[in-house]
C-alpha cells in the first residue's frame, strides 16, 4: 500500500521498531515520576543495556539471554541512582545527569572490543492466522518478541495502575508523599521499586537499539533516545496508553525523515536529522499550552521521613 | 541504630570537606577499575599518578601538561560560572553544548566574512558574536519556559542535537574552506592574526579565553557576595514563593541565568574556536558543556569552587591522556572517572545536609 | 458502666534537644469524650502519633482493652481498632473520595463496593459525600468528613481528632459535635485534642491538660471554667492586649471590585470583592481556611496583579504594582505561609530581613547591598519583637514557630507600613507569643496605620478588630461594627447571610 511514495506496509513495522526503545523506556520513567521521582539518567540506563545486551547475546548467541541481561544491567544502574537519591537525599537531577555521564562512560569502556561485531538478531514470530492477513498481517502480526512485550508492558501498567491497590498506592505517593507517610505507606520502598522498574524497561528498550534495530554496537548509539522517552513521558501527561501513541508518533517521525533523506527528497539532510528533535519541542511547548500538566504533587521534591 | 538527621543549617565544615572526600574516595575506585584494565594494582596506582600527580609536578611530562592545563580548563571553568548562575536559581541549562556550537559558528562566521582584512576590530567583534551566538541559543528554551512554562532541560538538549547538526551543516557547506581541497571544515583561523585567539604569555597556555574565565570567576564572587542579582537568584533558588514575594520578577531571572549562561558558553565556543582548536569542524565540539556541569556541581556551585573543580577536571583531562598514550588506556575510562566523581560527590554531600545520630542521643 | 478501652502509663519520647513527652500517664474510658489540652509545642501531637504508631515511646507503656499495646506502625493500630483524622488531612488533592478512603483503609473492598459504602455511612451520619469527587475541590469541610468517614468505615474504637474544628464554619462545628455524641452513644472512644476552651467544655466528659510536654493536671470540663483550664494550660497570666478607644481618620485603603480568576486547580477565585479601611482602624476578615484568603492577600501584596484602581492607596491606583514598588509606598503584607513564602528556611535572618527591605540605605543605585546595615536592622526586629535565636546568621527553618512568626511580623511592622495586611498572624504560635504579636498590631494601628487582619481565629478577631466581614468563597461580606457582633451573627456571616444590623 503505497501513499506519497512511501510504502505503508514497510514504513508501520518499521516505526514500530523504531518507537521500542523509546516505548520501553518512557513507560518505565512515566512509572518513575508517578511515584515523585525525576530520574534522568534513562540515556545511561538505555546505552548500559545496549551494550551489557549486545555482549550477552553475541557470547551466548541467544538474543533473549541479552534482553534479560540488559533489564537486570538496566535495574542494577538504577539502583545506584535509588540509593543516591532515595537514601543519601542527593539532588536529582544532578543524580540523573550523573548517572547518564557514568552510564556512557561505562558503555563505552566495555563495548569497545564489541564494535563491528554482528550480532544474533531476534527472529520475527508468525501468529497463525494473523500474521497471513493481507496488509494487516505484515503490518502488524509479524514482529519480534519484544515488540509484542513492549505493548504488552503498556497494557499492564495501565490496568496497575488505574486498577489495582498497589497502583493507587504509587499514585499516593507520587501525589504527596507527605501524607501517604502520615498513612504508614513506605514511600521510599515503593519509590525504590519503581526506579528499579524503569532501570529495567530502559535496560531492555536499549538492547533493542543494538539488537534489533541496527544490530550492531557503537559508542553512544543510543544517541539521545532517553532524553526523548523523558520527553515522551510529559507528552503522555504520564499516561501508559498515551506513551504509546507519542512513541509511534516519534518513531513515525524518525522513520518518515530516514525515509525521505532516501527517496531524496529536497531537504537538506541535516534538517531532516534534527526534525525529530525540533518535532519534540514543539510538541513540548504544546502541551504546556493545550494540556493540562498535572504532574504528580511530589515530582522531583526529596523525601525525608522527618519524626 | 544510626539514624539521619536535617541539620538546622548547613555545615560549612563538611560543604568544604566534601569534594576533598570526593576526590580521595574517585582515586581509590578509579585505581581499582584501572587495576581491573590493566591487570595489576601496582600499574593501576601508577596510572592514578601520572593522572594526579606527573603532570603537574613531573618533569617528563609538566613543562608540556601545565598550559594545556589552562587550555582545558579554560572553556570548562567559563561555561560552568555561567551555568552555576542558573542551576542556583534552579534554572537547569543542560544545552550549554549546544550554546557552545553556537557562539564557535557565530564567532567564526564574522572572522570568515572580515577575512582577509587584518584589524584589531576583528578580534572583539569576533567575541561579541560568539557571546550573542550563545546568548540567543539560550534564550530559546528560556523565552519557551517563561511563556509556556516549557521545561528547559529538555528543550536546551534537544537544542543541542540540533546544533550538532547545525555544525554538520555549515561545515560541509556554507562556511566551508575554499582552499581546502573538499574537506570538511572552515578556514583555520590560526593562520589568520587578527582572527587568531593567542595566548597573552606565550608558551603558558593562557590565552584569552583563559583570561576571561577568570575575570568571570571575580565577577561572579561578587556578584553572589554583594550584589542584588546574586541575592535574587539565590533565593529564587531555594526558595522561589519567598523570591516572589520579594518583588523579584520570576521571569527576568530565567532570562537572565539562561541568558548568561549561554553568552558564557559562547564565548568559550568562540575563543576554542580562533585558539586552540583552530577551526571548526564536523567533531569540533568535545563535550565540554556537559564536563561543565559536574565541574558546576562539584564546585558548589561557588565560583571558587568552580575554579578550583575546573582545574582539577582539566588535570584528569589532561592526565588522562598521558595515561592513554603511556599505558594503553582507553579514553571512555576517563569519562568513567568523571562520573564516578559527580557520583562521590553527590553520595558525601548528604554530610553537609544532614547528621548522623545514634539512637538516645 | 465505664471500661477502661486505652491506658496509658509513663510515657515518655525525647527528641535531640526537646523532651517532647515526659511520663504521661491517663486512662480513657469507652464512650467517654476525652478533651487532650494544651498549647501550642506542648507535646500533644507527638504524644498521639506514638498512639496511632508513627512513633514509638521511649520509656513507658501502653494498655488497649487490658492487653499490652505498643503498635509498630499505623496498619497495626488500625487493627487494633484505632482511628486517627489529621490536623493537617492526609488526603490527596488529585485522587478522589473513594480512592482516598481507599487508602486509608487495611483492607478495603474493591472500589464499586466501597463507594456505595461510603455513600450510604456517609449519608447515615450527615455528611453525605460523592465517593466519585476529586477530593481537592472540596472544601476544609468535606475533605474532613472524608477523613472522618475513611475513619468510620473501620469501625473503631477510639477516634483520635486532632484540632477538629479549626477548619469548620460554626454550623459545620454544630454537625461534627452531633455526630460525635451519636458515636459516643454506640460506644466508641474519642480522643479530642484542642486548645479550645469552650468547645471542650461543651462536649467533652474529661481533659488531661499537657504544659511543655508533662502531665499538668485534669479535670471534669463542665464543671471547670474556662480561665481555670486555660491557665492549667499555659501556666503563667500574660496580660491580655489593652485597646484604646481610636478615632478613625482618612480612608487609606480601598478595594474595588476585585476579582481574580486563579490558575490554581485547587484555589478560589475572588469575585467582587469591596471594602476599605481607615487611618487608626483594624479590619478583620474571618473565614475558614480555603476560601480566598490566600488569593487576598495576594492581591493585597502584590503578587497578583490586578487594573490600577482596583487597590488604591490615599486615592493613588497601585493594583499593577509589584511588592517591592507596594513597599515602597507603604503598604506591606504577612503571607500565611511562614516557611517557604514569608521566609525562606536556609537563609539567614539576616537575608531574610533583606527580603523586604528595599531603601536606598541597603541596596545602592548599583545595586550593591550593604549587609552590616541589613544586619543592623536584623539586630532590632531581634530585639524588639523577642525573637528567641542564638544567632542573626541562624537559618529561618531553625526558629521555632512563634519565634519566626515574631520574626516575621517584626520585619514589617518595624518599617512602620501604612497600610499592613497580615494573614492568619499566630496559627500555630503560643500563647505568649501570640498575645505580643496582637499587642504589636494593635500598637501599629494606633500609630497612624490601616491594618487588616484576615484569620480564622474567630476569638482574635473578637478581640483585636474594630471592624468585621467574612471571607466565604472569594466573596466578601459588608462590614460590620465589631461591637454590634455576637457569635450567632457572625456564624450566619459565616453562612453566607448578611445581616440587618448598621454597619460602621
Amino acid at each position: 500500500m503505497v501513499m506519497f511514495g512511501i510504502d505503508l506496509v514497510l514504513l508501520i513495522p518499521a516505526l514500530m521498531i523504531s518507537a521500542t526503545p523509546v516505548l520501553l523506556a518512557a513507560i518505565g520513567e512515566a512509572v518513575v515520576e508517578k511515584s515523585g521521582v525525576l530520574n534522568l539518567g534513562v540515556e545511561g540506563m538505555m546505552i548500559t543495556g545496549a551494550v551489557i545486551g549486545f555482549i550477552i547475546a553475541v557470547n551466548t548467541q541467544i538474543p533473549i539471554y541479552g534482553f534479560i541481561c540488559a533489564a537486570f544491567a538496566g535495574a542494577l544502574l538504577s539502583v545506584i541512582f535509588a540509593i543516591l537519591t532515595q537514601y543519601m537525599m542527593s539532588n536529582q537531577v544532578a543524580t540523573g545527569l550523573g548517572l547518564t555521564m557514568v552510564g556512557l562512560g561505562l558503555s563505552a569502556l566495555i563495548g569497545k572490543p564489541y564494535e563491528g561485531i554482528k550480532s544474533p538478531t531476534l527472529t520475527k514470530l508468525e501468529i497463525p492466522i494473523l500474521s497471513d492477513i493481507p496488509i494487516l498481517g505484515p503490518m502488524i502480526f509479524s514482529h519480534d518478541a519484544i515488540v509484542y512485550f513492549s505493548i504488552f508492558i503498556i497494557a499492564s501498567v495501565a490496568f496497575i495502575i488505574k486498577k489495582t491497590r498497589i497502583g493507587l498506592i504509587l499514585r499516593a505517593v507520587g501525589e504527596n508523599q507527605d501524607a501517604a507517610h502520615a498513612l504508614g505507606y513506605k514511600v521510599i520502598r515503593i519509590r525504590f521499586i519503581a526506579i528499579m522498574f524503569g532501570g529495567a524497561t530502559a535496560g531492555i528498550g536499549g538492547a533493542y537499539i543494538s539488537l534489533a534495530r541496527v544490530p550492531q554496537w557503537t559508542e553512544g548509539m543510543t544517541a539521545g533516545a532517553g532524553w526523548i522517552a523523558l520527553a515522551l513521558v510529559v507528552f503522555a501527561s504520564w499516561k501508559p496508553w498515551r506513551v504509546l501513541v507519542g512513541a509511534y508518533l516519534f518513531g513515525g517521525i524518525t522513520v518518515l525523515q530516514l525515509n525521505l533523506q532516501a527517496i531524496g527528497v529536497a531537504i537538506p539532510v541535516e534538517i531532516l536529522s534534527m526534525s525529530p528533535y525540533l518535532v519534540t519541542i514543539v510538541v513540548l511547548v504544546g502541551i504546556s499550552l493545550f494540556g493540562h500538566q498535572t504532574a504528580p504533587g511530589s515530582l522531583a521534591r526529596p523525601f525525608h521521613a522527618s519524626q | 541504630m544510626i539514624r539521619l538527621e536535617k541539620r538546622r543549617s548547613i555545615s560549612k565544615l563538611w560543604t568544604t570537606l566534601t569534594p576533598i572526600i570526593a576526590v580521595f574516595l574517585t582515586m581509590i575506585f578509579g585505581g581499582l577499575m584501572f587495576g581491573l584494565l590493566l591487570g595489576d594494582l601496582a600499574s593501576a596506582f601508577g596510572a592514578i599518578k601520572l593522572i594526579f600527580w606527573d603532570p603537574l609536578f613531573d618533569e617528563n611530562f609538566a613543562s608540556y601538561a601545565r598550559p594545556q592545563l589552562l587550555v582545558k580548563a579554560g572553556p570548562i571553568i567559563l561555561i560552568a560560572i555561567g551555568l552555576s548562575i542558573g542551576f542556583k536559581a534552579g534554572i537547569w541549562n543542560i544545552g550549554a553544548e549546544g550554546q557552545y556550537i553556537l557562539g564557535a559558528i557565530f564567532g567564526a562566521s564574522v572572522a570568515l566574512s572580515l577575512f582577509p582584512r587584518e584589524s584589531i576590530f576583528i578580534f572583539p567583534t569576533m567575541i561579541l558574536a560568539g557571546a550573542f551566538g550563545g546568548f540567543i541559543w539560550a534564550l530559546i528554551p528560556a523565552v519557551l519556559k517563561v511563556y509556556f512554562k516549557t521545561n528547559e532541560i529538555l528543550v536546551s538538549l534537544m537544542l543541542v542535537y540540533v546544533a550538532e547538526n547545525i555544525l554538520t551543516s555549515v561545515s560541509h557547506g556554507l562556511l566551508r574552506n575554499p582552499d581546502g581541497m573538499g574537506v570538511a571544515g572552515i578556514r583555520n583561523l590560526k593562520d589568520y592574526p587578527s582572527a587568531h585567539n593567542s595566548e597573552i604569555i606565550t608558551n603558558s597556555g593562557m590565552h584569552w579565553g583563559v583570561l576571561t574565565a577568570f575575570l568571570s570567576v571575580i565577577l561572579a564572587y561578587f556578584l553572589f557576595l554583594k550584589h542584588q542579582k546574586g541575592y535574587e537568584i539565590k533565593i529564587t533558588g531555594e526558595a522561589p514563593k519567598a523570591a516572589y514575594f520579594a518583588g523579584i520578577n520570576p521571569s527576568k531571572t530565567i532570562i537572565f541565568c539562561m541568558g548568561m549562561s549561554g553568552l558564557l558558553a559562547g564565548m568559550a565556543g568562540l575563543f576554542e574556536v580562533a585558539g586552540p582548536a583552530g577551526q571548526i569542524t564536523i567533531s569540533f565540539n568535545s563535550g565540554y558543556g556537559f564536563t561543565a556541569i559536574i565541574v558546576a556541581f562539584l564546585g558548589r556551585l561557588n565560583p571558587l569552587g568552580i575554579l578550583m573543580a575546573g582545574l582539577l577536571m582539566a588535570l584528569t583531562y589532561i592526565g588522562g591522556e598521558i595515561a592513554q598514550l603511556m599505558l594503553g588506556l582507553p579514553g571512555a575510562s576517563i569519562q568513567l572517572l568523571q562520573g564516578m566523581l559527580l557520583f562521590f560527590l553527590l553520595a558525601t554531600d548528604i554530610f553537609t545536609n544532614y547528621s548522623f545520630k545514634t539512637r538516645g542521643s | 458502666m465505664a471500661e477502661v478501652l486505652l491506658q496509658l502509663n509513663g510515657i515518655s519520647k525525647s527528641f535531640p534537644g526537646v523532651k517532647a513527652n515526659e511520663n504521661i500517664s491517663f486512662e480513657i474510658n469507652s464512650g467517654e469524650i476525652h478533651a487532650l489540652l494544651g498549647e501550642n509545642g506542648a507535646g500533644k501531637s507527638t504524644l498521639v502519633k506514638m498512639i496511632y504508631g508513627l512513633m514509638q515511646p521511649d520509656l513507658g507503656n501502653m494498655r488497649l482493652s487490658s492487653e499490652s499495646f505498643r503498635p509498630s506502625e499505623p496498619s497495626k493500630a488500625r487493627q487494633s481498632g484505632i482511628a486517627m483524622v489529621f490536623q493537617h488531612f492526609s488526603l490527596f488533592d488529585a485522587l478522589n473520595v473513594a480512592e482516598n478512603i481507599a487508602l486509608g483503609m487495611e483492607n478495603p473492598p474493591k472500589i464499586n463496593d466501597l463507594s456505595e459504602k461510603i455513600e450510604n455511612v456517609s449519608k447515615s451520619y450527615g455528611l453525605p459525600l460523592d465517593p466519585k469527587r476529586l477530593v481537592g475541590q472540596l472544601s476544609a469541610g468535606e475533605r474532613q468528613r472524608v477523613e472522618i468517614i475513611r475513619c468510620l468505615l473501620q469501625n473503631p474504637k477510639l477516634l483520635i481528632m486532632d484540632e477538629p474544628t479549626s477548619v469548620l464554619t460554626p454550623n459545620e462545628v454544630k454537625t461534627l459535635f452531633e455526630t460525635l455524641l451519636r458515636l459516643k452513644k454506640e460506644g466508641k472512644s474519642i480522643l479530642y485534642i484542642s486548645h479550645k476552651l469552650e468547645e471542650i467544655r461543651e462536649i467533652c466528659d474529661f481533659a488531661t491538660i499537657l504544659r511543655n510536654g508533662e502531665k499538668v493536671g485534669s479535670c471534669i470540663p463542665k464543671n471547670t471554667s474556662a480561665k481555670q483550664i486555660g491557665e492549667m494550660m499555659v501556666g503563667k497570666s500574660f496580660s491580655s492586649p489593652s485597646r484604646e478607644n481610636r478615632v478613625f481618620g482618612e480612608k487609606l485603603l480601598k478595594v474595588s471590585n476585585l476579582s481574580i480568576h486563579t490558575k490554581d486547580f485547587f484555589g478560589t477565585s475572588l469575585s467582587n470583592i469591596n471594602f476599605s479601611v481607615h487611618v487608626g482602624e483594624i479590619l478583620g476578615i474571618g473565614g475558614v481556611a480555603g476560601n480566598g484568603q490566600d488569593e487576598l492577600l495576594s492581591a493585597l501584596s502584590g503578587e497578583e496583579k490586578t487594573s490600577p484602581s482596583t487597590i488604591n492607596i490615599l486615592n493613588h491606583p497601585i493594583g499593577k504594582l509589584a511588592p517591592n514598588e507596594r513597599r515602597n509606598l507603604g503598604l506591606r503584607a504577612a503571607p500565611e505561609e511562614r516557611l517557604g513564602h514569608a521566609a525562606a528556611p536556609s537563609m539567614t535572618l539576616i537575608e531574610n530581613t533583606l527580603m523586604t527591605s528595599h531603601s536606598e540605605d541597603i541596596v545602592n543605585k548599583w545595586g550593591i547591598i550593604n549587609f552590616d546595615n541589613v544586619k543592623e536592622e536584623t539586630k532590632d526586629i531581634v530585639s524588639e519583637f523577642d525573637v528567641r535565636t542564638p544567632t542573626l546568621d541562624n537559618a529561618a527553618a531553625s526558629l521555632s514557630g512563634g519565634n519566626l512568626q515574631k520574626f516575621v511580623i517584626g520585619r514589617e511592622i518595624l518599617k512602620k507600613p501604612r497600610v499592613f495586611v497580615v494573614n492568619q498572624p499566630t496559627w500555630g504560635v503560643d500563647a505568649a507569643a501570640a498575645a505580643f504579636i496582637r499587642q504589636s498590631i494593635l500598637n501599629l494601628a494606633s500609630h497612624d496605620s490601616a491594618v487588616v487582619v484576615i484569620s480564622q481565629d474567630l476569638d482574635e478577631l473578637f478581640e483585636i478588630c474594630d471592624t468585621f466581614a467574612v471571607l466565604t468563597n472569594g466573596r466578601l461580606s459588608k462590614s460590620y461594627d465589631m461591637r454590634n457582633l455576637s457569635s450567632e451573627d457572625v456564624g450566619l456571616l459565616m453562612g453566607g447571610s448578611d445581616l440587618d444590623l448598621k454597619n460602621s
